[in-house]
């Protein structure tokens, strides 16, 4: 056999795409909201968010040498994580807190099940109910963009009674009100959203059904439908979080389930919940039942219903 | 439109009355030609009826000429399947290329298993001197093809001989030219084939060792005896692989002949309906065949969506008839019967023109080579002496791929011959693509939305990594038809079909 004559098995093209261009593509969609949260909270953001991308890397490469494990930190992956870690943290919260999030999400969340395509639970999601257990407080503390005075999110205003002003439906829209770092701004988020189903990177299945199922609730309720879908961390949630391949089902009919899934769970906590926000919890849930809805949701092979003939 | 005057005609003259009446009341509609009055004396035409009917006439023509003109409104039937996916389609080098035929070749190396099913049996020995055309095996069980001579000359050697196909060596007939490329005396040519029986008719096309020329080979006698009833024949021009052109070309230059081989087939099997199924990247090749079926009524030409796998047989049937053929049953159990076009063109030569099968057309493509294009090429023609007239330049690292570039087989030895399912040859110099790594499947669920088939191929995947072979039975690895949309959108440049392949074979109910 000639040496320069490769032998391979078909197929013989393949696509130029790998999981390093996907996870580009999250950041880029992300990073307007970046920019956001920048102009919101200043040093305090762009500090916040460099603390959780930095520790995840380097947990990351870490844990893959003492594990002594191919190194994946090319894929971007843990950039991703870090990133979505800090939009979901109050940006008054001290720096060593978002470091320990950081670790515990890709060292518990994601390295200790086998690295990137394994883990059963969003990362950045794992690291946040870490946090929100362990360190309470820091967790629950609000402050107003621009000035950074301690204020209550407008959930929790809605949820407890509390004296305090519900921001207008263009405050909500553009995100000029107390709430986690990069949450809050929905037409920055949406414009993400709208570039990763440009690129084919995310299906609407999941958002459209999680929103969906928000807005039926809110309206059986009778509350008001705008300002359950514009706050609190429902839109980074859904087109961010909930419809990260790795966590949630493979077919459409999979993901219609887990994201009404979503929406039933975010409503309850919401309403019935001890806390304000159920975005997290819901998420991590649905999660956990992902394996049983990939497994009553399976493809039916062509030629086994439909019979035309 | 029924006239008075033929209504009359049939009615009988008892019932004068209700002929009456029954005039009068189609009279009064005003859709008629001409108004006749109650008591039948005054009739006058009806102006505004008849400028109407021309009027319609003439839109009618328009339309008919629009369709000729324009080759557009082919576009509008977009006929497809589920799944698939848009490959570059990498054509333009060999699209305008006319066939061209290659000069004799020194020798030629004739495989006894071409096709699918029993080897045939030589029926020469070593030594004896051979025309071209001379039946030098016959077919040995049912399923089974005649192999002949491709050129004149000596039989140098019967021996094992490297397979492009098989993996290991397979007995060959060497046949070393003599140069003057002699063929046998002429035998009696079925012009007027419908003057014969179906199964004189088949047996001259076993007799001409025809077998399916899409890449899998079958024998067509077998195929046209079917063990149920079949009512359409899908003649298959979709060519769905990137970089193949002969099917396209064929269609292009031998229309009339391929449509003759298709009312052959018909005729054979007594069946009245065939539809011509072509992509609609093809135009030319649209344009050619819909010119020679214009009158006649039996055959329709669907034009389908560019897709792939769009060619292959099930996915086929379902675009364009819309029948789904059931898992693990054949064409057959829907009562259709899939033919490419260049069996057609075979089946025609060997009928009309008594020519057995001894050459094919080859797309010789890709960017090691000087001169690509469509050439008929002698069947056992080794690969090496055939890239060589075509230019080959051996650079660096490089693929020669017998086929397509997504279901073509990667040849280790250039010492093979091109044999009768052969339908192009690629050689691709290799991207900076390691196909050594792979990462753990993300599911991102890609695999499944190309899948034409409708299985799970990363459940598969991940099944046997984990060598779970029960696990993944469950997900039906044997309906695969590794077509490989799975592995080109995988992001994580998992080996899908090598998987699928792996389970296959490892899984529990699969024949060892």
């Amino acid at each position: 056999m000639p040496d320069n004559l490769i032998v391979t098995i078909s197929p013989h093209i393949r696509s130029e795409d790998n999981i390093s261009r996907m996870m580009l593509d999250v950041i880029i969609a992300l990073s307007l909201n970046i920019l956001v949260s920048i102009c919101f909270y200043s040093w305090r953001a762009f500090s916040l968010i460099l603390t959780c991308i930095v520790f995840s890397i380097s947990t990351e490469v870490i844990s893959q040498k003492i594990m002594k494990k191919k190194g994946t930190v090319s894929d971007f992956s843990a950039v991703v994580t870090g990133l979505l870690l800090g939009f979901c943290l109050p940006p008054s919260l001290p720096l060593w807190i978002a470091a320990i999030g950081s670790i515990f999400s890709i060292l518990v969340g994601k390295q200790i099940f086998g690295g990137l395509g394994h883990n059963p639970f969003n990362p950045a999601l794992v690291g946040r109910a870490f946090l929100q257990v362990s360190w309470p407080l820091q967790m629950s503390t609000w402050i107003s963009p621009f000035d950074g005075i301690t204020t209550a999110t407008p959930l929790t205003i809605d949820k407890l009674n509390l004296p305090g002003v519900i921001p207008s439906y263009e405050e909500l829209f553009l995100g000029s009100y107390a709430g986690s770092l990069g949450e809050t701004s929905v037409i920055a988020l949406l414009l993400g959203a709208g570039y990763l189903l440009l690129r084919k990177r995310i299906k609407l299945y999941i958002p459209i059904s999680y929103i969906f199922t928000v807005v039926i609730i809110a309206a059986i309720l009778n509350k008001d439908v705008l300002f359950h879908v514009l706050s609190g961390g429902l839109i980074l949630g859904a087109f961010f979080m909930a419809a990260d391949p790795v966590t949630s089902p493979l077919t459409d009919k999979g993901k219609l389930i887990f994201g009404a899934g979503c929406g039933l769970l975010t409503m309850i906590i919401r309403f019935r919940g001890g806390f304000p926000e159920g975005v997290c919890y819901s998420i991590l849930i649905m999660n956990m039942l992902t394996p049983f809805i990939d497994k009553i949701t399976r493809t039916k092979k062509f030629g086994v219903v439909g019979q035309t003939r | 439109m029924i006239s008075p005057l033929f209504m009359a005609k049939n009615i009988s003259s008892k019932s004068i009355l209700s002929l009456n009446d029954s005039i009068r009341a189609w009279s009064l509609t005003k859709n008629s030609p001409i108004f006749i009055n109650r008591r039948m004396v005054f009739i006058s035409t009806n102006l505004l009826y008849i400028k109407k009917y021309i009027k319609s006439i003439k839109e009618q023509k328009g339309d008919r000429y629009k369709k000729e003109s324009e080759p557009s409104p082919y576009f509008l039937g977009k006929l497809t399947f589920n799944g698939g996916l848009h490959l570059k389609e990498q054509k333009h080098r060999t699209e305008n290329k006319s066939i061209r035929e290659l000069s004799l070749p020194r020798r030629v190396v004739i495989p006894l298993s071409q096709h699918t099913g029993r080897p045939s049996v030589p029926i020469v020995s070593k030594g004896d001197t051979v025309l071209c055309g001379q039946k030098i095996g016959n077919s040995e069980g049912k399923i089974s093809a005649v192999i002949h001579s491709s050129i004149s000359g000596k039989v140098v050697d019967i021996c094992l001989w490297n397979h492009p196909i098989i993996k290991e060596p397979v007995t060959s007939i060497v046949i070393e030219s003599d140069g003057l490329d002699s063929h046998i005396e002429s035998q009696k040519k079925y012009a007027d084939y419908y003057r014969y029986s179906a199964d004189e008719l088949r047996d001259v096309i076993k007799e001409a060792g025809i077998v399916g020329m899409g890449g899998a080979a079958f024998p067509t006698h077998v195929k046209l005896s079917p063990p149920t009833e079949v009512d359409t024949i899908l003649l298959n021009g979709c060519e769905c692989e990137p970089f193949l052109t002969c099917d396209d070309k064929l269609m292009q230059e031998y229309p009339k002949d391929i449509i003759e081989g298709l009312k052959i087939m018909m005729y054979v099997l007594d069946i009245y309906s065939a539809v011509v199924v072509i992509e609609d990247n093809k135009k030319k090749a649209i344009e050619s065949i819909s010119k020679i079926i214009f009158n006649e009524p039996n055959i329709r030409l669907e034009v389908i969506k560019t897709k792939y796998p769009q060619g292959a047989e099930k996915q086929l049937i379902k675009a364009v008839l819309r029948r789904t053929v059931p898992s693990g049953k054949l064409p057959f159990d829907v009562g259709v019967l899939v033919q490419n076009v260049g069996t057609s063109l075979a089946i025609c030569n060997a009928v009309k023109n008594a020519k057995p099968l001894t050459s094919r057309v080859v797309t010789v493509t890709g960017d090691c080579i000087e001169e690509p294009g469509n050439y008929l090429v002698r069947i056992g023609t080794i690969v090496s002496d055939l890239l060589e007239e075509c230019g080959y330049v051996p650079n660096n690292k490089h693929k020669v791929i017998l086929g397509g570039p997504a279901m073509g087989i990667a040849q280790g030895d250039l010492n093979v011959p091109v044999i009768k399912g052969t339908s192009g040859i690629l050689v691709v110099p290799l991207r900076n693509q390691t196909y050594s790594e792979f990462y753990s499947c993300i599911r991102c669920g890609k695999c499944i939305d190309v899948c034409p088939m409708e299985l799970m191929p990363n459940m598969i995947s991940i099944s046997v990594e984990s060598e779970l072979w029960e696990q993944a039975a469950v997900f039906s690895p044997s309906d695969c038809i590794e077509c490989g949309c799975c592995a080109y959108e995988c992001v994580a440049k998992r080996p899908l079909v090598q998987h699928i392949k792996l389970a296959k074979r490892k899984s529990p109910s699969a024949p060892l």
